[in-house]
């Protein structure tokens, strides 16, 4: 636990930019990867084009009406509140870096917050706002 | 030029070239599409600067979930050619201006700043940005701005619940 600690302590000391050319390194390729499979499979591939094969379907139906749709308000208010719940995680991040350092008063510190976070989700509970169902 | 300088002119580059392509492109969904390229060409620019948590938060927060609400609000939207608003020429001209306007304003500010003169970015040095550090002076000196952070996230799912929600 103790060696865990300081490997922990260690590579905070020497926590640089440089630790992120990995990372670059594999979005690089993973965005090439895709890019030349996308890019072979289109010159490579055979291409018969013709009125019938390019039509729109979906499991042999022919598409009818317009996909430009104005969509209900409440997948954006579910979404909306995703966010909300997304960002209360992040500030956990911090917090739980710091758990030992900060001690019982961090700990009041964030069940402060996670309990006005609690409000709201009672709130949106009784207010119905998750049920989908009308 | 060592490495970072080149970093830092690619990033650039990026940011620029997908903040035009948001406001060039035609189809409103390119354009969210574009704005996440520029998000990711920030976060490359915070990890340059070593603020790493803030790199991370801007890719999960900006370019993950604001992004989806972006792409809502325009499919909440008619988007038929035919009823996209034709704008007016003087319309475009007063835009320009005024953008024009606060470019020059804002150019200006930062060339008579003194305490921008002849100072660049700290790259790839200083640990405020590390996310154990950030979390001491979170918790420590702005921890009433944390508390009030979360009552500000309070009155959002409020506003959304009343909003959205018919009854």
């Amino acid at each position: 636990m103790t060696g865990l600690y300081t490997l922990l302590q260690i590579n905070q000391l020497n926590n640089t930019a440089e630790n992120y050319f990995p990372i670059g390194v594999q979005i690089i390729f993973a965005i090439g990867f895709v890019a030349t499979m996308i890019g072979l499979s289109a010159l490579v591939g055979p291409k018969r084009k013709t009125s019938d094969k390019l039509e729109n379907f979906s499991s042999g139906i022919a598409s009818h009406g317009n996909a430009r749709q104005p969509m209900a308000v409440k997948y954006f208010l579910i979404a909306i509140l995703f966010v909300l719940f997304d960002v209360e995680v992040i500030f956990f991040y911090p917090y739980a870096v710091n758990f030992k350092f900060l001690g019982w008063a961090g700990f009041w510190e964030i069940v402060l917050f996670v309990v006005l976070f609690l409000i709201g989700f009672i709130y949106i509970i009784k207010k119905g706002a998750l049920q989908w169902e009308d | 030029m060592n490495v970072i300088q080149v970093l830092f002119w690619i990033l650039s580059a990026m940011a620029l070239v997908s903040a035009l392509m948001v406001l060039l492109s035609k189809n409103p969904v390119h354009s969210v599409l574009w704005l996440v390229a520029v998000f990711f060409a920030i976060s490359g620019h915070y990890i340059l600067l070593n603020a790493q948590f803030i790199a991370i938060v801007n890719l999960i927060v900006y370019a993950g979930a604001i992004m989806v609400l972006f792409l809502f609000v325009i499919m909440l939207m008619n988007l038929n050619k035919d009823t996209e608003p034709q704008k007016n020429i003087w319309m475009k001209l007063a835009g320009a201006i005024s953008a024009g306007c606060l470019l020059m304003i804002l150019v200006s500010l930062i060339k008579q700043a003194p305490e921008l003169q002849a100072k660049t970015a700290m790259m790839n040095e200083g640990g405020i940005g590390l996310i154990a550090n950030l979390g001491k002076a979170l918790f420590n000196t702005y921890v009433v701005p944390f508390e009030i952070s979360s009552i500000l996230f309070l009155s959002a799912m409020v506003g959304a619940v009343v909003i959205g929600k018919k009854d």
